[in-house]
């Protein structure tokens, strides 16, 4: 194992290994946040205040912000290494008809979907954590928990403009990801001919998946409300 | 046809380049795109003045020298050519055909559009061999080889060493170039003693001369004039990552 990290290489592993777990971790807030579709917020509430009170979720919380901070870091450190490479550029670059403008702009789009991510945490994260949201009780009042559904509504319905900053953080997001899924495989090893073909395909999919997901909820505010 | 050409001019590493434009006439659409570089150098010496400075060996596609930028695209516009087979029937009447050098700080610029491209010799000689007294010709079959695995270790074994995926790459990254030699070689018998080993000093080698980190953008891949597959960059991964396990 000795110096692995250091290695270009091994740097790359460190994206991939940190990119992989934040693909994971916005499979479950998009299937938390898809519950806000549900009914008249009760379902999101209760889910909300599971993540919010589950051990192993409080657990994995902090290993998540150091997954965000392992992969800004890293992303910087690669993207400033890269760039020293050819300090006299091209005059006339043309397109090969391969290269995706995802796959040449990742730090870009990465830095879009950061500051929309500190936008995000504001607007959510952090009023739930630190601020005075309203309590709902229910089952009898044997539990009291934060009405995020009305903190969530209250904002897309009021402000269509961070309906729209929503949905552009959410393609922004999904072109990040068309591009950083199969090449998390392509790092670690996980790739021949035949598979770069089906990963690239998952890819897409996952992308789709994840952007559309996050559109349709302000939008559904937006719209139905 | 008539055509305007418009070249990296340096007279050399230590002076500072600039681009010239330069017609030229009565090109046949025949022409490799070298001859047609020879046809411009002839009328250069005529008018007295200094011929292009380019690097060419074979002629043939297979020595992989003549490495040069064309109109925004490594070895020209052609799919899996190398330059002195781009023939002038690419391009059309009257086009304006810009041509530079690899740009990389791996591989700086000699002279006009010659690069110095000795920083795939170091690599190659940091690993990039079998370290075994092969004596005299084996007999056929007397070291068995899977079909599969002669058939991958021949396609990563067309590398011609050109640079282009460097050229390509907006990381300058080698990757491609690496991952086709670390392939080749691991695939043999022969070869895999030397794997863990060589794996780790190839890729130590790379990142020392400067040489750009894979960001996986294909580029290299699309304009490789033998055509190596990025999959030959994920084996040279799982190739590193268990020699640096083994540690």
């Amino acid at each position: 194992m000795n110096g692995i990290f250091s290695s270009s290489i091994g740097k790359k592993l460190i994206m991939s290994i940190s990119g992989l777990f934040l693909m994971v971790f916005l499979l479950v807030h998009l299937i938390v946040n898809l519950m806000l579709l549900v009914g008249n917020g009760e379902t999101f509430n209760r889910a909300a205040h599971f993540m919010a009170t589950n051990l192993a979720i409080k657990v994995v919380e902090p290993i998540l912000a150091l997954g965000f901070i392992i992969h800004i870091i890293y992303a910087s450190i690669i993207t400033l290494q890269n760039r020293k490479t050819r300090p006299i550029g091209y005059i006339n670059s043309s397109s090969n008809g391969v290269t995706s403008w995802a796959s040449k702009n990742m730090y870009i789009l990465g830095g879009t979907v950061l500051i929309f991510l500190v936008l995000h945490i504001t607007n959510f994260y952090w009023k739930l954590k630190f601020g005075e949201v309203p309590t709902l009780s229910v089952d009898n009042g044997l539990i009291q928990m934060e009405d995020a559904y009305s903190l969530v509504s209250g904002l897309f319905v009021a402000y269509w403009w961070f309906d729209l900053i929503y949905v552009v953080g959410a393609l922004l997001l999904g072109f990040h990801l068309s591009h950083g899924f199969w090449a998390a495989f392509q790092t670690l090893g996980w790739n021949n001919k035949l598979w770069i073909k089906r990963l690239e395909v998952v890819a897409y999919i996952y992308a789709i998946i994840i952007a559309t997901g996050f559109s349709i909820i302000p939008l559904y505010f937006l719209i139905l409300k | 046809m008539n055509i305007k050409l418009k070249i990296w001019r340096q007279p050399d590493a230590k002076s500072n380049g600039r681009f010239e434009t330069y017609p030229l006439n009565d090109v046949s659409s025949d022409m490799s795109f070298l001859e047609m570089l020879d046809y411009l150098n002839n009328n250069l010496i005529k008018e007295g003045q200094q011929p292009v400075a380019f690097e060419h060996d074979c002629r043939e596609g297979i020595c992989g020298s003549c490495g040069m930028y064309i109109s925004g695209r490594p070895h020209g516009p052609q799919h899996k050519t190398t330059t002195c087979e781009l023939r002038m029937r690419e391009f059309k009447d009257g086009d304006t055909i810009t041509v530079e050098p690899w740009r990389a700080s791996a591989f700086p610029v000699i002279k006009d559009l010659i690069v110095e491209r000795s920083a795939f010799d170091k690599i190659m000689q940091s690993g990039g061999f079998i370290s075994v007294n092969a004596g005299a010709a084996q007999d056929a079959n007397s070291i068995l080889v899977k079909k599969k695995n002669a058939d991958e270790a021949f396609d990563s074994a067309t590398c011609l060493g050109c640079g282009a995926c460097v050229a390509a790459c907006k990381n300058s990254s080698a990757m491609l170039f690496i991952a086709a030699k670390v392939t080749h070689l691991a695939l043999f018998p022969q070869g895999q003693t030397e794997a863990e080993l060589r794996v780790k000093t190839m890729v130590a080698k790379m990142d020392e001369l400067g040489f750009g980190g894979c960001t996986n953008t294909r580029a290299c891949e699309a304009e490789c004039p033998k055509g190596i597959s990025i999959s030959n960059i994920a084996k040279l991964n799982r190739e590193f990552f268990v020699a640096k396990l083994k540690e």
